[in-house]
């Protein structure tokens, strides 16, 4: 396992090589040799990043230190003092004000890590989650009786909206404006709903904020409930996760017992009773109308739309669904203030977002960071570098329905305007880590047969369209395409997207387009060369 | 349990069960098979049968939900049921070599249940234990960091 300790990167845009940037690097090459550190360190020219005037720049990770103008006089310095002694070299730092964008934001954190920052997963892992006093110990309950005594429903909802907060289940859409839509709505009875049908591959955080804190998911609720008008919610978890409906059950006892939840909550006329709903194995479920249908004991297919569910939704009344992470910044978002959470990530995706990190990585698992943080950090920090030192060659983000982003695209700060500026999406938070050793048409057969055997169903681009294309992967895998194929797989990737009734079909076209626009080359190989340069698919060429 | 011993109390013993503990509602239903499920192993067409009478909704209807979900199977299935996890997560590091070695050890396909009755190979969608893929599950036993060589260990630990 290969292992390095910093990582240093040299700007390499135009700008940059103008002033000396390939020189710069190749000093720096030779100076870690000369103190010997060439296998503890590791140096790459990255690409644009943005426009400065401090170019080039020299960044070391993992202290996110930003150096610039660097010029080769300036390196034996900066090797020696931070490198070898570990000391900052601050006559060397770029000043802010020569910088822009998301190394300026960079520069703001001062040299120090890009640490990890706990919001929803403060608790998991530090308290008992069978027991609510030491929940409550932790701040348990604090926001839900201080908005129940202080605030009005409206208050709670300009906070929220104030806050910033979007989805956290892969769409992103402002969570304050959806708790507008259902309280606005005159209706005698309305529904919360925790979505913790958490199925899209590659994603398990909603299970740890299940299984480690259950208590904050529902003051969430008792919080949302209130702000919105509603008096019954469910919580839809996902058959598999037994252990999290266990513990959410025990959790919704405790509460009922000291009256968190129930009739006249602090002693006020709030009233909140609250379900737990076992799904079944139906990745479709986590769709919020399709979640909708089987509470109500129904296939879950999703519904057209509109009505929204913030309209008619369960059993026909006005309904909120969130998910589990958006709901957990809830409480914290309503102790500490608006002002407080958007001093995380970046303006206009405040807060923290949890990752999993998962693929050819030397450490897998889940992190909790700022918003704004890039693949590189990501990589190079919290998973320790790429399993046996081995070049990293793309991600898939957010699960099934999330992008494959290219290497080039690893600098690019992960929050939802940027990736969706760079045409690629955020999804819901998992980072499959890939090497050159994987090949994009082998990777999108799995995820169009994820996408084939999920389908609902119920409309026919995506139950078609699915099938289809994982069949036209199969003929590129198996060397039996034509370049005609290509442009078909492209027609109907854009076709899943404008004719699909929801969200599964709508996505399932992503990695299809993906691996067209940055891949190209390597799909071309298996139809004109016949191999498959990764070495993976069995194409004709190679059966023979 | 071999399934040509199921008989007739046994399926009204679970239905029975499963409605008095979540009520004779339509949306309990899923509840409602969920367990039954559970209890027999599958939903035999008897039982489907019972809850379409005490639920008074159609059978037609009740066969449209046993199908659509995964974890209800409307067909017997073996003592020991191994799930194998294809999603992409489990797939690149290593899913594949582990599912074949799985598929060669038991000598069965997807879908498949063995003559003996004892297993039944099936492939599912992420189960949310990716940190540790390639991940199986066997009934209720979670194995991760599987490798081809680890899996006749693994199987052995059944009878």
């Amino acid at each position: 396992m290969k292992m390095y300790r910093s990582m240093v990167l040299v700007s390499s845009d135009p700008i940059s090589m103008q002033r000396g940037a390939q020189e710069v690097f190749e000093q720096l090459q030779a100076q870690i040799k000369v103190y010997g550190l060439d296998e503890e360190i590791s140096l790459a020219m990255i690409g644009d990043v943005g426009r400065h005037d401090a170019l080039p720049l020299v960044i070391v990770y993992p202290e996110a230190v930003v150096y610039g103008p660097v010029t080769v006089d300036d390196i034996s310095l900066l090797v020696e003092e931070h490198l070898y002694k570990g000391r900052i070299v601050t006559d060397l730092q770029a000043s802010n004000r020569e910088l822009s964008g998301k190394i300026a934001w960079l520069n703001t954190r001062k040299g120090t890590l890009p640490a990890e920052q706990r919001i929803v997963l403060q608790r998991a892992g530090i308290i008992d989650p069978t027991s609510i006093e030491e929940y409550i110990l932790k701040d348990g309950y604090q926001s839900l009786g201080k908005v129940l005594s202080e605030l009005q429903p409206v208050q709670v909802i300009d906070e929220i909206k104030k806050s910033g907060l979007r989805g956290r289940g892969g769409a992103g859409f402002p969570t304050g404006m959806k708790w507008g839509f259902v309280a606005k709505e005159k209706a005698a009875k309305k529904y919360v709903i925790c979505n913790a049908d958490e199925s899209e591959p590659g994603t398990f955080k909603d299970r740890l904020i299940l299984e480690g804190d259950p208590h904050s998911i529902i003051e969430a609720m008792a919080l949302a409930a209130y702000a919105v008008g509603a008096d019954e919610g469910y919580i839809y978890i996902r058959g598999e996760y037994t252990l999290a409906q266990e513990r959410l059950k025990l959790a919704i006892l405790q509460a009922k017992e000291m009256g968190f939840l129930g009739k006249g909550i602090f002693g006020t006329d709030f009233n909140f009773e609250l379900h737990v709903h076992s799904g079944a194995g139906a990745y479709i479920c986590g769709e919020e109308t399709a979640l909708l249908e089987s509470i109500e004991g129904k296939r879950g297919q999703p519904r057209a739309r509109p009505p929204f569910p913030t309209t008619s939704g369960l059993f026909g009344k006005p309904t909120l669904v969130n998910n589990v992470e958006t709901l957990a910044n809830v409480p914290p978002i309503m102790l500490h203030g608006a002002t407080w959470y958007r001093s995380f990530g970046t303006p206009s995706s405040p807060g923290t977002k949890v990752y999993t990190i998962l693929g050819n990585v030397n450490v897998t698992g889940l992190i909790e960071v700022p918003m704004g943080i890039t693949l590189r950090e990501v990589i190079s920090i919290y998973a320790r570098g790429m399993k046996n030192g081995e070049n990293f060659k793309m991600a898939q983000t957010g699960g099934s329905s999330g992008s494959i982003i290219p290497a080039s695209l690893q600098d690019t700060p992960m929050d939802f305007d940027s990736f969706n500026k760079a045409g690629v999406a955020l999804g819901s938070g998992a980072l499959l880590i890939c090497n050159e050793d994987t090949c994009v048409v082998d990777l999108a057969k799995v995820l169009l047969n994820f996408f084939r055997t999920e389908s609902c169903g119920k409309c026919f681009p995506c139950r078609i369209g699915t099938q289809r294309a994982w069949e036209m992967l199969d003929a590129i895998a198996s060397g039996q395409a034509t370049l005609k194929t290509l442009d078909q797989l492209a027609d109907l990737s854009q076709n899943l997207y404008n004719l699909s009734n929801c969200g599964l079909g709508q996505t399932a076209g992503t990695p299809l387009k993906d691996i067209l626009t940055y891949f190209r080359a390597e799909v071309e190989a298996h139809i004109r060369l016949g191999v498959c340069p990764a070495g993976v698919c069995q194409t004709k060429e190679a059966v023979h | 349990m071999p399934v040509d011993t199921l008989n007739g109390n046994k399926i009204t013993e679970a239905v029975n069960a499963a409605i008095e503990r979540h009520g004779a509602s339509r949306d309990e239903l899923i509840p409602i098979l969920n367990q039954v499920n559970q209890t027999l192993g599958y939903l035999p067409a008897d039982a489907l049968n019972q809850i379409s009478l005490r639920l008074r909704e159609p059978r037609s209807s009740l066969l449209g939900v046993a199908s659509f979900y995964h974890m209800l199977s409307t067909k017997p299935r073996g003592r020991h049921v191994i799930q194998f996890c294809e999603s992409a997560p489990c797939h690149v590091v290593g899913g594949r070599e582990v599912w074949e070695a799985l598929q060669e050890e038991l000598n069965l396909a997807n879908e498949e249940t063995s003559p003996d009755g004892k297993w039944t190979l099936i492939t599912t969608s992420c189960l949310g234990i990716c940190g540790v893929g390639p991940v199986i599950i066997i009934d209720e036993d979670v194995y991760g960091n599987l490798t081809a060589d680890k899996v006749p260990g693994v199987l052995a630990r059944y009878n």
